[in-house]
């Protein structure tokens, strides 16, 4: 589907038989492999990467209000792309590098802050918070300097796929592929955490190394969907809720359902924005935030009246 | 045997135990009291390597506790918070979770773990609510279903830090006549308690404390006599004794 529909539409007998000439010189060929296939890649891949950063997030801080934005991924991935836009414009092409690099180096530099206080949950939220402002306050100190990357800074700060290649999009498919895997074999050791520092310890688990591999493998996930997709952040609240609410807090099952939802979340999301004003297109974050917002709210009414939340 | 040596330890620079020395006895049921905030809880978290002595050293089998790897040493002695959170999972998986030293590299609970975890279940008469989450039973009941989890967890030594507070007296008596079974069974008990009666009742050992030292290490029936407690609790303590079997029991009234 999300490959048939589009500004211009291809009906699904035209891409199988385009799929079978693969002639490369037809006109629906290249759409179907330039356009249509990386970009139902990316928000299949953006959606699983944030949902379960999302869920990771959530579970390791016990926060049900964190959003990988919580712990400086945007505000790093965001300073970084736009400094490339400002100062190398001719190097446009790395911004998907240099958004990764930054998610990265923002939540390193979150944890170590939090560390110098002992890496507790709170810790980690508030130094989350005054390296997010500090970079906000950075990037807008950029922005001022250099007022004609103002467009490229509002895209990113919406979000969406058009644009986005299979070679941009294969560097982060290769981090969200291995972090995915390793999230899933830590699921158990995320239960464990999620019984408080101090009963966790007992167990035998290292709370401080586990905190940290957590925190890298959300910096990963985050990191690399933002790089090509921009600020899609809503996915990564949301979702976690919606699984939790259908499977339960049992990390092994969560994480798996919050990727194959946020997936297909996304992927709805992004058929929309195509479709809906067609031949022209909305930003897959405003549809997003259209429709997960009541959503978001409706759940929260009735986990109210469930007791879900306490 | 676990022994602390010449510890010092509390939170952020600030002592609260002061060159603490003190040898836990095997399969016996040790008790601390003292007032709020004289340093029990800090010296059982000293003891169960939760918290990391500022000076001095605890010994189990002759090692140094930090030379021990986090999951062995979570093999050989478990400790439960006063303060824990109410995870939302079943009890089934609660207790499952006393069973996390023992996984290997791909966490999968082995048959041995699923049997260990049902007999505990059943041990602790809590098979009826093995499939409830944690957040529909009472404050009694989770009680027991943490104790369960430390019993999965299969070590000798067993910490508890205030296991009673906050539950009605029939479910405080349930969780002290558990822990003096798991006193037979060869278990080591180190525990705070508030409840001096019990304390006195329950315990081998008591270990009284105040503005973080020892002031008294000894069997309930000296603690009583050497009248420290009078002293430090500012209460005055009379003991009554039964004919039949029944233990002895405690008053305090203020002084």
């Amino acid at each position: 589907m999300s490959i048939s529909f589009g500004s211009s539409k291809i009906s699904l007998s035209e891409i199988f038989n385009a799929m079978r000439q693969g002639d490369p010189g037809s006109k629906v060929y290249k759409i179907i492999n330039f356009v249509r296939i990386p970009r139902t890649l990316a928000a299949v891949l953006a959606g699983c990467a944030l949902s379960v950063s999302g869920a990771i997030l959530q579970s390791v801080l016990n926060n049900s209000l964190a959003s990988p934005g919580i712990i400086g991924v945007n505000s790093g991935a965001g300073l970084f792309a736009v400094l490339i836009a400002a100062f190398f414009p001719a190097n446009i092409y790395y911004t998907t590098f240099a958004a990764f690099t930054g998610a990265f180096v923002a939540v390193l530099l979150v944890y170590y802050i939090a560390k110098a206080t002992g890496a507790s949950r709170m810790a980690i939220v508030l130094s989350g918070v005054a390296v997010s402002s500090f970079i906000g306050a950075a990037t807008d100190t950029v922005l001022t300097l250099k007022p004609d990357v103002v467009m490229e800074r509002t895209a990113f700060l919406i979000g969406g796929f058009s644009g986005v290649t299979m070679d941009r999009l294969s560097f982060a498919a290769f981090f969200i592929i291995i972090a995915f895997i390793v999230a899933l074999i830590l699921s158990y050791d995320m239960n464990i955490l999620a019984l408080g520092d101090e009963t966790a310890k007992s167990l035998g688990l290292n709370v401080r190394r586990f905190r940290f591999i957590f925190l890298i493998l959300v910096a990963m996930l985050a990191g690399a969907a933002i790089s090509f997709a921009g600020l899609l952040g809503f996915v990564g609240l949301i979702i976690p809720h919606v699984s939790r609410f259908l499977v339960g807090y049992d990390n092994r099952i969560l994480i798996p359902v919050s990727a194959l939802l946020g997936s297909i979340f996304t992927l709805l999301c992004d058929l929309l924005a195509r479709v809906i004003f067609a031949p022209y297109e909305i930003p897959v974050g405003i549809i997003m935030s259209f429709l997960g917002g009541p959503f978001f709210i409706y759940l929260l009414i009735k986990g109210r009246r469930g007791q879900l939340y306490d | 045997m676990i022994k602390l040596k010449n510890i010092t330890a509390g939170y952020n620079n600030v002592e609260v135990t002061k060159n603490i020395n003190i040898a836990f006895e095997e399969a016996s049921i040790t008790t601390i009291i003292g007032k709020n905030g004289c340093g029990k809880t800090t010296l059982l978290k000293t003891a169960a390597n939760i918290l990391k002595a500022f000076k001095g050293e605890v010994i189990l089998k002759d090692r140094n506790i930090s030379s021990f790897s986090n999951k062995e040493l979570a093999k050989k002695l478990s400790f439960l918070p006063q303060i824990r959170k109410v995870p939302n999972i079943t009890v089934y998986n609660l207790v499952m979770h006393g069973r996390y030293p023992y996984l290997d590299f791909l966490r999968v609970p082995q048959q041995k773990d699923k049997e260990i975890v049902q007999k505990t279940i059943e041990d602790m008469a809590l098979g009826k609510y093995i499939n409830k989450n944690i957040y529909e039973l009472s404050g009694g009941q989770r009680q027991k279903v943490y104790i369960a989890m430390l019993l999965a967890q299969d070590t000798d030594i067993i910490f508890l830090d205030e296991p009673t507070t906050y539950l009605d007296i029939n479910h405080q008596l349930e969780i002290l006549e558990i822990i003096k079974r798991l006193k037979k069974m060869g278990k080591t008990i180190v525990m705070v308690l508030h409840d001096l009666n019990n304390a006195l009742s329950y315990s081998d050992k008591i270990c009284l404390m105040d503005k973080g030292e020892i002031v008294i290490y000894d069997s309930p029936e000296k603690v009583f006599e050497s009248r420290e407690i009078d002293r430090v609790f500012k209460v005055y303590s009379s003991q009554i004794t039964f004919e039949d079997e029944m233990p002895k029991q405690y008053l305090f009234n203020l002084k």
